[in-house]
């Protein structure tokens, strides 16, 4: 009778871990049916070649390149906002600080990754980007430096926790074989200790891209909602994310062609986040605990 | 000599750069917060916190949009934390070895990596079109309990891995089911850590925008939500929506608005750091 029990319980608690399993299934089945779909009246090829991105327009264009453009556009600002600002924090951290602020800090710093994104939004637009025109004569009101930079802000917690980890996981004789040699600390944290923890550091950066990828109300709110083909930070540009939060805003009819871009879109974005996860988790997994 | 100076430099250098960096983020967003009190603070009334959307922004409140969030934080929880929990005690305390526990462990890495917006389509073509909820809370709830999903998965794991296996042994040895063991030993002591995840995912959840937008919660709801099968707004959609318009009256409430939704944050951030320091102090078996 026990016995049975048991048994009944381990399948329940087997089954809420299928949930997960049919989560993605489930994802997977809605893109790819979806924009299958879509890909009956859009070839392939006008898809990933045509420059014009206007399917609510009269003049319809299916090119996903301008959203393309406009996502790697943000995402490259904010990682070039969050990297050094990341890697000097996490090298700061593991090799200068007293443990105690460590320990402090690190949570302090978490704060910057649970401030809701609507809020970054609200930021970028009625604050960032006011101060950047300050100096920035023709930046417009929407512009996708402003939601960059302030995206930016948001993952470095992202990179600065995950290769803080990395570094401190070396291991001491590292770091004193380099003091030996009479190295100071910044010599012996960029030249020994970085170079070391080189693969946590670059499994931080690639899920930090990821994120910035995938990331929706900052660059809907302050980023502007125009599919441009433009590597201009100054000008208004449109990101997958933000295409999909449009569409869903207007009044788009069900099984219409307009309502299917949303998932030809959608596995685009999913496909990109997929690929840089595996490769991250592919990393990690090749090179952990080579010093152990 | 020269040279050693020249390091000495670059390394104090880096070292004042880097505590520059440490506090740039915080000072930024300690600056944002000071900026959003001062235009927000003083449109904080009882009004404000009772009064349905309008057209005029001196006469707009966030009732449904607090509310929604009430509501959405209830059954996201519910639906959320049963699934979690199990799914949690599954792959740490059954799946250790087996091939069914190592596919849910990548496919939950992945899920994690999932964009929120990504979640928001399933939840359209699931949950509001095949099931049929509608833009309801209940398409809401669902498809935000899925996005936090992992992140209870995983802080169950790891709260359960911390409880020390003398514990589970000793209850073994008194001739208790592996369920028993589970269930009176190894959970209450891994209730600290559990409960921690679980406040953190939910506060994800009510900070959660796109998602929602796509399965179509909508910005201007005139009632009260009564049923879970009403349409609803939430605190953030309702940010958004005052954010996009021009004039500057709405610009005001969406920062009063975002005051509430930073405490309703913070508060629940604070009650999970307090609740992981004071297990973690426990924890020392």
């Amino acid at each position: 009778m026990k016995r049975t029990g048991e048994k009944i319980i381990e399948v329940a608690l087997s089954t809420s871990g299928l949930i997960t399993i049919l989560t993605s299934v489930g994802i997977i089945w809605v893109l790819v049916s979806e924009s299958f779909s879509f890909f009956q009246v859009v070839s392939v090829w006008d898809f990933l070649t045509d420059t014009q991105w206007t399917p609510l327009f009269t003049q319809k264009h299916y090119g996903i390149l301008p959203l393309l453009s406009g996502t790697f556009l943000v995402t490259a600002i904010a990682i070039l906002t969050a990297l050094p600002i990341g890697i000097s924090i996490a090298v700061y951290l593991s090799e200068y600080a007293p443990k105690s602020f460590r320990k402090s800090i690190k949570p302090a710093l978490e704060i910057l990754a649970a401030v809701p994104t609507v809020v970054y939004g609200f930021f970028a637009l009625t604050v960032v980007t006011p101060f950047l025109q300050s100096f920035i004569p023709d930046l417009g009101s929407f512009n996708a430096l402003s939601a960059g930079i302030v995206m930016g802000i948001m993952i470095i917690p992202m990179i600065s926790s995950l290769s803080e980890d990395a570094l401190y996981a070396l291991p001491k004789s590292l770091r004193e074989a380099s003091y030996g040699m009479g190295a100071t600390r910044f010599q012996t944290a960029f030249k020994v200790a970085v170079p070391a923890a080189s693969s946590g550091i670059i499994v931080s950066i690639i899920l930090a891209i990821a994120r910035a990828i995938g990331e929706t109300m900052i660059v809907a709110i302050a980023a502007g909602q125009q599919p441009n083909l433009t590597a201009d930070p100054r000008e208004a540009v449109m990101t997958i994310t933000a295409y999909i939060v449009q569409v869903s805003l207007g009044d788009v009819q069900h099984g219409s062609i307009e309502y299917k871009t949303i998932f030809a879109a959608g596995i685009t974005l999913f496909v990109l986040t997929f690929v840089l996860n595996n490769i991250s988790f592919w990393i990690k997994k090749k090179y952990q605990e080579k010093y152990e | 000599m020269n040279n050693t100076l020249k390091n000495r430099l670059i390394d104090s250098g880096f070292k004042y750069f880097a505590i520059f960096c440490t506090f740039f983020g915080l000072i930024v967003l300690a600056i944002f917060i000071i900026q959003i009190l001062i235009e927000g603070v003083g449109r904080i009334d009882w009004g404000f916190l009772t009064s349905l959307p309008s057209r005029r922004a001196s006469k707009a409140g966030i009732l449904t949009a607090w509310t929604g969030t009430a509501w959405i934080l209830g059954l996201t929880a519910l639906i959320s934390i049963p699934l979690g929990v199990a799914a949690g005690i599954y792959l740490e305390e059954y799946g250790k070895k087996n091939r069914l526990a190592s596919i849910i462990e990548v496919n939950i890495a992945n899920l994690a990596g999932v964009p929120s917006i990504i979640y928001g389509l399933l939840g359209l073509e699931i949950f509001v079109r095949t099931l049929n909820f509608g833009g309801s809370l209940l398409a809401g709830a669902f498809t935000l309990a899925l996005l936090i999903l992992p992140i209870i998965i995983v802080a169950t794991r790891e709260a359960l891995k911390a409880v020390p296996k003398s514990l589970r042994e000793a209850s073994f040895g008194m001739g208790a089911t592996k369920w028993q063991t589970i269930w009176y030993q190894t959970l209450p002591a891994a209730s600290g850590g559990i409960l921690t995840g679980i406040i953190l995912a939910l506060s994800r959840a009510v900070g959660e925008t796109a998602p929602l937008i796509v399965i179509g919660a909508l910005a201007y709801v005139p009632f009260v939500a009564r049923t879970p099968m009403d349409e609803f707004t939430v605190l953030p959609m309702q940010i958004f929506n005052w954010v996009s318009r021009p004039q500057h009256g709405f610009i005001v409430n969406a920062a009063a608005a975002i005051i509430i939704l930073l405490l309703i944050t913070f508060v629940m951030n604070g009650i999970a750091i307090y609740l992981r320091n004071k297990w973690q102090k426990k924890v020392n078996w």
